[in-house]
Formats: structure tokens, sequence, C-alpha cells
């Protein structure tokens, strides 16, 4: 059952990624963009990290992909250009570093998949009925990877600041010149 | 014969489901134009058969007769997925709602009174109503309509901003209970007291938020007649344009559902326990009042200007959702 899940959507996810950069219509591209990512949020719940695959869809689905179908559509840019010729010195060294990449990962993947070794893991299943994922998930973050948690908060931080600074620079001008 | 317990039975659960919202839906479009007449002093649907009652039944019929029209230079296959898109993200969300306290079992398989009883119920439920944008700015996009445009365009900003503080009560709502399962959710109820008493200011902010969400009057500026002809469902006509209005009045149905298992208690009330199709006839009476105070909304508040909106929810809500989330937290520590 899960095996047929995890190509059912794996395959889906692969599908919608390649029809996403081969798309020339820049909304059709983001819809498959969306396809891909909550095939890999089903993906998620396969492994067992159900608290992963909704923040996946909460943030990737319900944002990320909203702001771009925004920007898109506010821009008019929908329709890009036909792709001009494909082999050019630049793609072909692409292609090429990219099988050398799908070699190396394909034989990690081989090797996992024909190797005795059982998996081993903190995350089993006893664990996670035991916790539930989200306690699980809360736990690490505020015990084991606290500074890196905290690091990521001031990165946000910083960002929503620089956009106050940004979007609000020209009230200010305009305030200091007294209008 | 294990995969009738793992299968058979969530699809026939899903089904019967589906099926008795779709029509559930039909109805309350009924309910809806006969309490709005009754508010304006006017008598409503009052012609097919007695009291109007076949209305739905003749709308249904009229609206599949019709003939199927799209425009010119619409996005086809866009502008298909839109409709199927406004249904479907309104009806998930209902895996994970719990309708009784227990189950009862048929020929030996159980029936589960929740159909996913997952420890992420209500993170699934803020996915679920994260994405129900796509549908309208979807068919805003595809009609290729400058009205439909730009009524998905307020659609999208509204709903991305009414998410924020949609979310900060949800989040309240955990701290209060230490649980994201919904049967966990309304055992706190039960052992404890309904979570508006405890939460008032997140339970009216949940209701306010939650209009604006599933675009209600006075937040339904996505399809403002008066500035936008229909917003982004101008192009949508027979049963395309049905689907829009299932899916809204579905969206209805289910903000009904969250508020009346988050704060007053799902399926709780006198004797829920002992039997339980009672608590299921309870949950359905606090969804009707629910959706009773949504329709009482639409027919007594004027729809608010587009600055309006924004600013009510940037500059109102959210902050309030934040202090209450402060002091929930507060509250809890000491």
């Amino acid at each position: 059952m899960e095996i047929y899940l995890f190509f059912l959507f794996g395959g889906i996810a692969v599908v919608g990624a390649l029809a996403m950069v081969f798309n020339k219509n820049a909304v059709h591209s983001a819809l498959f963009l969306l396809l891909t990512l909550v095939m890999i949020a089903g993906l998620y719940v396969l492994l067992n990290a159900q608290f992963i695959a909704v923040a996946q869809i909460m943030v990737y689905a319900g944002a990320i992909v909203v702001l771009i179908l925004f920007v898109v559509m506010l821009l008019g840019a929908e329709l890009g250009e036909s792709i001009p010729r494909w082999l050019t010195l630049r793609n072909s060294v692409m292609v090429l570093l990219a099988l050398v990449f799908l070699t190396v990962s394909g034989t990690a993947v081989y090797d996992w998949l024909y190797s005795t070794q059982p998996i081993t893991g903190t995350v089993t299943d006893e664990v996670i009925a035991r916790q539930g994922s989200v306690q699980l998930v809360g736990e690490s973050l505020f015990t084991q990877f606290l500074l890196p948690f905290e690091l990521a908060s001031i990165l946000l931080l910083v960002g929503i600041i620089g956009v106050v600074v940004l979007g609000g620079w020209r009230l200010v001008q305009h305030r200091q010149r007294g209008e | 014969m294990d995969w009738i317990q793992t299968l058979l039975i969530p699809i026939v659960y899903s089904t019967i489901l589906v099926v008795i919202l779709l029509t559930g839906f039909a109805y309350l479009s009924y309910v809806e134009r006969k309490l709005v007449a009754r508010f304006t002093m006017r008598f409503g649907p009052n012609r097919a058969g007695p009291f109007g009652l076949l209305q739905p039944l003749a709308d249904a019929l009229k609206m599949m007769f019709k003939e199927e029209l799209s425009p010119k230079n619409a996005d086809l296959p866009v502008y298909l997925l839109a409709p199927f898109l406004a249904i479907s993200t309104a009806v998930i969300g209902w895996a994970v709602f719990p309708f009784a306290s227990r189950g009862f079992s048929v020929l030996g398989y159980s029936v589960p009174p929740v159909l996913a009883d997952v420890n992420i119920g209500l993170l699934y439920v803020a996915a679920v109503t994260s994405i129900g944008s796509y549908a309208v700015v979807l068919a805003g996009w595809s009609s290729n309509n400058k009205y439909s445009l730009l009524g998905a365009l307020r659609a999208g900003a509204q709903m991305v901003s009414y998410e924020l503080p949609l979310g900060l009560t949800l989040v309240a709502v955990i701290l209060v209970v230490g649980s994201m399962n919904m049967t966990e959710i309304i055992q706190y109820q039960l052992d404890h007291t309904w979570l508006i008493v405890l939460q008032p200011f997140a339970a009216i902010i949940f209701f306010i938020a939650g209009l604006a969400e599933s675009n209600r009057s006075p937040f339904d500026l996505p399809e403002t007649e008066n500035e936008l002809v229909s917003g982004y469902i101008t192009e949508y006509g027979g049963i395309r344009f049905a689907a829009f209005f299932m899916g809204e009045y579905i969206h209805m149905i289910t903000f009904g559902a969250i508020i009346s298992i988050l704060f007053l208690g799902g399926w709780s009330g006198p004797g829920a326990d002992a039997v339980p199709f009672l608590g299921l006839v309870y949950f359905i009476l606090k969804i009707a009042l629910m959706i009773f105070m949504m329709i009482w909304v639409r027919a007594s508040v004027p729809r608010v200007r587009y600055d309006q909106l924004m600013r009510f929810c940037w500059k109102f809500l959210m902050p309030l959702a934040l202090l209450n989330l402060v002091v929930t937290a507060i509250v809890i520590a000491l």
C-alpha cells in the first residue's frame, strides 16, 4: 500500500516539476509548482511527518504560491518568451553536471535500496505514537536546535523590519518635507 | 478482510458526507433567501411548492440546463479547474471533524465518529482554509475580464490578510487545550467549560475573520456587484456558476462546524455521552446557530470599503489577536 502511494505521489511530483519548468505560461507553471508541493506533502505524510506536511501546505501552498500568482497577475507577465535555442555551451555543461549529480544520488539510492542494513533513527512509529509529531518537533526545536531556531527568527525579524522601512520610506520623506 | 476497514468504510463515509453537504447547501440557500427576506420585511421564495420549499430544486434544474458559455480568450484549463477547486477546498476540511462521542459498528466493522483522528487536526483545518483562495484567484484571472481580475486580486489580498488573525486565535486555542487533536479539544471542553467562555476574544475574532475568509458580507468585496459586476464570477454561468455558489455555502457550513468544535464544545451537550446520536443533533444545531448568525450579519451590516477592510484587519484585529495570545500565554504560564 505504502509503496504504491509513494510511487503515485512521487511520480505526480516529478511530472509536475517537469511541467512547471517546460511550461511557457507563468500561471500554469505556478500551478504545477503547487501540484508538486502538495504531492511532496503527501510524501511527508508517508514518512510519518504529518506536521511537516501540513506546514508545507500552509506555508508554500497557502502563502508563497499565492504571492507568486499575485506578482505574475499584477505584472501581466504570464506569457514568457519562447525558448530560442536549446543547444548552447551553457546548457550542455548544465546537462552534464545534472547527469553527474543524478548518477551520484542514484548510486546512493541504489545502495540504500539494496542494503541489508535496517534503517535506524530516533524517530520511529512508536515514538510518534507516544508523543504526537507536533510535540516532537516542538521539543527538538526548543532544546536541540534552539540556536538555529533563534537565528532563523532573527532573520525573519530583519526581513519584516526591512519591508517596513522600504514600504514606509516615502511616507517618512513626505513628513520631513512637511507635506 | 482488512481492506473493508481501511478502505471501504472511509470511502463510503466520505461519500455520504459529501452528498449530505451538497444537498444541505441547496436548502441553506433557501434558508438564507427566506431569512434575509424576512429581515427586510419581504416574503422571499414562496411560489414553488409549499412555502417555496421546492425552490432549490427548481434553481438546480435551471442551472443544469443553461447553456455553457465561456469567454473567447479565457484560459480554458484554469477556467474549468477553478469551480472544481471552489467545492473541493470547502469539503476536505470535514475529514477531521468529530461528529459524536463514539462511533458504532456495522457487521463487525467499526465506524469511527471522525474520519481521520489525526493529532494535527487543527493545523489541517488551518491549512485547508489557507488554500481556499485559489479558486477565487484563478477564476478571476482565467476569465480574462478586468472586473474579474480586480475581484480576484481583492480576494487574494483579503484572504491572505485575514488568515493571520485567524491563525493567531487558533494558536491561543492550542495554548489553552495543549493539543491539536479535534477529539481532545472537545474532551477538554467537556472536562472544563466551553472555550467561548475561556477565550471570548478569540471566538469573536475567529468569527469575524471567518466571515472574511469565506467572502461573506460585510466582507464580500471580491464580488461587490455595484462596482465589479460580480467580481470573479462575472464570466461564469450555468452549472459552473452553481459550483461557486455551492463552494461559498459549503464554506459557510464548514466555518460553522469549526467554530462549533473549537468554541462551542462540538457534539457536547446534555445526554450526548450516553446517546451518540444526540451529539450529532447538538453539533448540527450549533452549526445552524452559527449559520444563522452569519445570515443575520449579512442582513444588518453594510459592506465595508476596501481600505476599511484592510485597516480593520491590520490595525485592529491583528493587534487584538496578538494581545489575546500574549495574555493567554502569560495566564497559562502563571
